[in-house]
């Protein structure tokens, strides 16, 4: 039999109300790149707080090496030779590189001073063996997103771990990030590290695992060598049905200019500018897409245009009416929809019903509120029970059910439900599929195209390059605030996009690509 | 198996319901406040014949009725209830007003004022005297909600100071109306006064008075505003989720400004009411009356709901007013306010309470799919 360096048997794990983990086998094989598939929910990180000892399972054992033990919390974890990357990073940002990678296991000389020399040169050296080309003395905050995780990848090596977790460790780099991620996980692999690969992309399972275990709902559905199947075959094992990744979409027939951005400068939370003398336009029938790194401007840009951030100069206008200066309320009056990022904190009130959170944008008129400021709950929770079969919304307890009580994505749905009903000119959307399972983002996208359809003027923000790409007509990159550059669908590669998100312009990109 | 269905569905409704939660509460207070008077040697039936005789008016001793206890708790009740709305109001839209003294004293002191100097007309003056209360209030709270939506100044801070300002200006303002010695002013005019013949009678010569038509009105108004109204949904909306009632255009500093302003009024009406009611001259303040305090424990113990509010409020009126029974059957008094003290405790540590919940209700699934394997 083959050597396994990992036995999870029968791991079952309940949270109040759910079955996080439901009797979950996983078997990783000695010096392998095992990547463990599933859709948000279904229990990938569970398992794997489990194996790193950040929880304790309610049943079942596992075998490092073949021999049964029990991790009761990461210490633990660590002297058994398991690393996790986590996909927050766990780094102080003005410590430098080997500061980080030795905090909790210092290394002191025999007065009892921090001995940082001797650190630091093992990490160059480790650094030099996978080529990481991480210094071992820059400030965290001095480099890059995709730096930071290879100090995180250092520190587990540091500790000298033979299995390493990476949970999700993608979702925050350029796509250039990712392929040298990728190298990075061969390279670990040709060193005879063991590797776990947390992820819902498949393109990457395919570039670099060997095998694939797949979980759905909680339940183990099977394991899978990589290289027998397509990437088809193990997105149906994922979601349990067979789905269209593509989206049919007709030629878009733009019209006229509705929303139209002028040099607007915008100041972030911090005080500085985090959006500078940006433009662009977005006619009726199209959707443009807004693609670029988490924390370049696109928050900043998404308020100033539905009135959460005042706009320091510059102006917005809407079929020529200048909203630069509109409160948020009369700026929904003037026709802008928005499906906000976070849409807890700023989509829904979730300790409110379906029914309260589909009339909170005009609860305060006709027919839902009398001319003497009486709501009419029969009148509202009959429209909602509408927009519930319209939308194909799942409220067990119908327009009454409160929000918080509900499934992400049909959170989601009562938000589009709500933005599409008000028919608005145009309709800014931020993120509209993040953590949703591949069903609803189906759905939510086919909305999209539809409204597009309808003539809106779509403006679709977006981390997911695969999201921009498939449902943009015209796709702005985004960069440190500015637009790199702005491109018809279908003449940029994801690789170009990748150059622009990281700072690149427009003609420089062109240039190498050309090369 | 039927038995624990049962207990599960029990645990489930204090989970899922606030009102059972404060019922569970409450009882819990007198558990602990009747094992205190068990600890000092006393017959704890002694307090619950108090409670008895307030609540119904029927004394178990002598075998008697006297209506004039249930006057009394009614009229006691009366500031509690308003000062527990002033904070529930603001509460629901996601504020704390501790500032229900300050407004209560700044009502009281426009009541008395205007009953002193203001023009005497024979029917209503004491209506106007209460308006102004009202008013009063409601400018007091509305400066702390300006101040916080124009210049995010913490609303508990600013509360506390203008409390001061209002007990001391008060002093100052009530010492210069002529004929006002060091604790007391001259007596007001008839015409200004609370009494009504009609309910003494009725009550048997209690100090229930018609400030309680004032009471009855606010909570019914604080359902329906909270409830039924655009006003109630925005400023609902304001206190789940700031952030989202921004978003969806919902006009959120003008929300902090009315709902603190709304809630003054109830308080400066708990003021007015105990001022022309429960007197007949007006006093010079020398302390707090603490009606504004427990106010917020009155409406912490309703949930800020209109009828929770008015229950809690009765309670508190009905501990304070049994005191003097329950020192007459050799209780302690101050057992009452122990209990008040407790009730509030243990409102305030629900949280915990409810977590305890859940982590039983999660051992019993657990042993259960244990046994079932």
């Amino acid at each position: 039999m083959d050597n396994n360096a990992i036995e999870m048997l029968g791991i079952t794990k309940t949270f109040p109300g759910v079955i996080a983990n439901d009797h979950i086998n996983l078997s990783v094989r000695d010096n392998e790149v095992h990547a463990l598939l599933g859709e948000n929910g279904a229990g990938k990180s569970t398992l794997m707080s489990i194996l790193f000892g950040t929880y304790d399972s309610d049943e079942g054992q596992i075998k490092i090496h073949g021999k049964e033990v029990i991790i009761k919390d990461p210490n633990a974890a660590t002297a058994l030779g398991i690393g996790m990357v986590h996909q927050h990073f766990k780094l102080i940002q003005n410590y430098t590189v080997t500061e980080n990678i030795v905090l909790g296991i210092e290394s002191t000389n025999k007065f009892g001073m921090l001995d940082l020399r001797k650190a630091e040169k093992r990490v160059s050296e480790l650094s030099k063996k996978y080529g990481l080309m991480v210094n071992p003395r820059d400030k965290i905050e001095d480099i890059s997103v995709g730096m930071q995780q290879r100090v995180e990848i250092l520190k587990t090596l540091y500790r000298n771990a033979e299995i390493l977790i990476f949970d999700e460790p993608s979702a925050v780099l350029t796509p250039q990030e990712i392929e040298e991620l990728m190298d990075i996980i061969r390279k670990l692999k040709a060193e005879g590290k063991t590797i776990i690969l947390i992820t819902h992309k498949l393109k990457e399972i395919k570039a670099v695992a060997d095998r694939c275990t797949v979980l759905r709902r909680g339940k183990y559905i099977g394991t899978v060598d990589v290289a027998d199947v397509s990437e088809q075959q193990m997105a149906e094992m994922m979601v349990g049905r067979a789905i269209n990744f593509e989206i049919d979409k007709s030629p878009p027939r733009a019209g006229n200019i509705i929303l139209s951005i002028e040099n607007i400068s915008v100041k972030n939370i911090r005080g500085i500018l985090g959006v500078r003398n940006l433009s662009l336009d977005v006619r009726s029938g199209e959707i443009v897409g807004v693609a670029g790194i988490d924390g370049n401007g696109q928050s900043e840009l998404i308020y100033a245009i539905t009135g959460l951030s005042t706009v320091e100069s510059g102006s917005i206008k809407v079929n020529g009416t200048d909203i630069t200066h509109m409160t948020v309320k009369e700026r929904i009056e003037a026709g802008i929809g928005h499906i906000p990022e976070d849409r807890h904190r700023y989509g829904l009130i979730l300790d409110f019903s379906v029914a309260e959170n589909c009339i909170i944008k005009n609860y305060d008129k006709s027919p839902y509120s009398s001319r003497f400021g009486i709501l009419d709950f029969n009148v509202i929770s009959r429209h909602t029970a509408d927009l519930i079969s319209q939308y194909d919304i799942r409220a067990g307890e119908g327009p009454s059910m409160k929000a918080c009580n509900m499934s992400g994505g049909n959170q989601q749905k009562v938000i589009i439900a709500r933005e599409i009903d008000l028919s608005p000119q145009v309709l800014v959307v931020a993120q509209p599929t993040r953590g949703l399972d591949v069903g609803a983002i189906e759905y939510i996208r086919k909305r999209i195209v539809n409204e597009r359809d309808k003539g809106r003027a779509v403006l679709l923000v977006s981390f997911e390059l695969d999201e921009i790409m498939n449902l943009c007509d015209r796709i702005a990159i985004i960069s440190k605030g500015e637009i790199a550059g702005i491109f018809k669908a279908g003449e940029v590669n994801e690789k170009q996009i990748g150059f622009m998100m990281a700072g690149s312009k427009k003609v420089e990109v062109f240039k190498e690509t050309v090369k | 198996m039927t038995e624990p269905a049962k207990k599960r569905s029990f645990k489930d409704l204090l989970l899922k319901s606030d009102a059972a939660l404060s019922v569970v509460v409450v009882l819990l207070g007198f558990l602990c406040g009747t094992i205190l008077i068990l600890c000092v040697g006393r017959n704890p039936v002694g307090m619950y014949k108090a409670i008895l005789q307030v609540l119904t008016g029927y004394n178990i001793d002598r075998h008697q009725w006297y209506v004039r206890y249930v006057g009394e708790w009614l009229a006691q009740s009366m500031p509690f209830i308003l000062c527990g709305l002033s904070m529930g109001f603001a509460a629901r839209v996601g504020l704390f007003n501790i500032g229900g003294e300050g407004q209560y004293v700044v009502g009281l002191t426009i009541a008395q004022v205007f009953a002193l100097l203001g023009p005497q007309f024979s029917v209503l003056q004491w209506v106007v005297a209460l308006v102004l209360a009202m008013l009063g209030g409601a400018l007091w709270g509305g400066i702390v909600g300006w101040l916080k939506a124009k210049y995010e100044v913490s609303e508990v801070v600013a509360t506390i100071m203008l409390n001061y300002i209002a007990l001391y200006g008060s002093r100052i303002i009530m010492m210069r109306i002529p004929g006002t010695n060091t604790y007391k002013t001259l007596d007001y005019p008839a015409t200004a006064l609370l009494g009504s013949s009609f309910l003494q009678k009725l009550t048997g010569g209690s100090m229930l008075n018609l400030g309680f038509i004032f009471v009855i009105l606010s909570v019914i108004v604080y359902w329906f505003v909270i409830e039924k109204t655009r006003l109630g949904f925005g400023l609902r909306a304001t206190g789940f989720n700031k952030d989202a009632s921004r978003c969806s255009g919902i006009p959120v500093t003008k929300s902090i400004v009315l709902s603190m302003a709304i809630s003054g009024v109830f308080a400066g009406l708990a003021g007015g009411i105990v001022a022309l009611g429960s007197f007949k001259y007006g006093r010079v303040l020398s302390g707090n009356d603490g009606y504004g305090f427990a106010g917020i424990a009155v409406g912490l113990v309703g949930n800020s709901t209109a009828f929770g509010t008015m229950l809690a409020g009765l309670l508190f009126g009905m501990l304070s007013s049994a005191q003097p029974l329950m020192e007459s059957n050799r209780i302690p008094k101050e057992i009452t306010f122990i209990i008040q003290g407790l009730v509030v405790i243990f409102i305030a540590i629900r949280a915990g309470l409810r977590m305890a919940i859940t982590y039983s209700m999660k051992k019993n699934i657990l042993r259960e799919t244990q046994e079932n394997e």
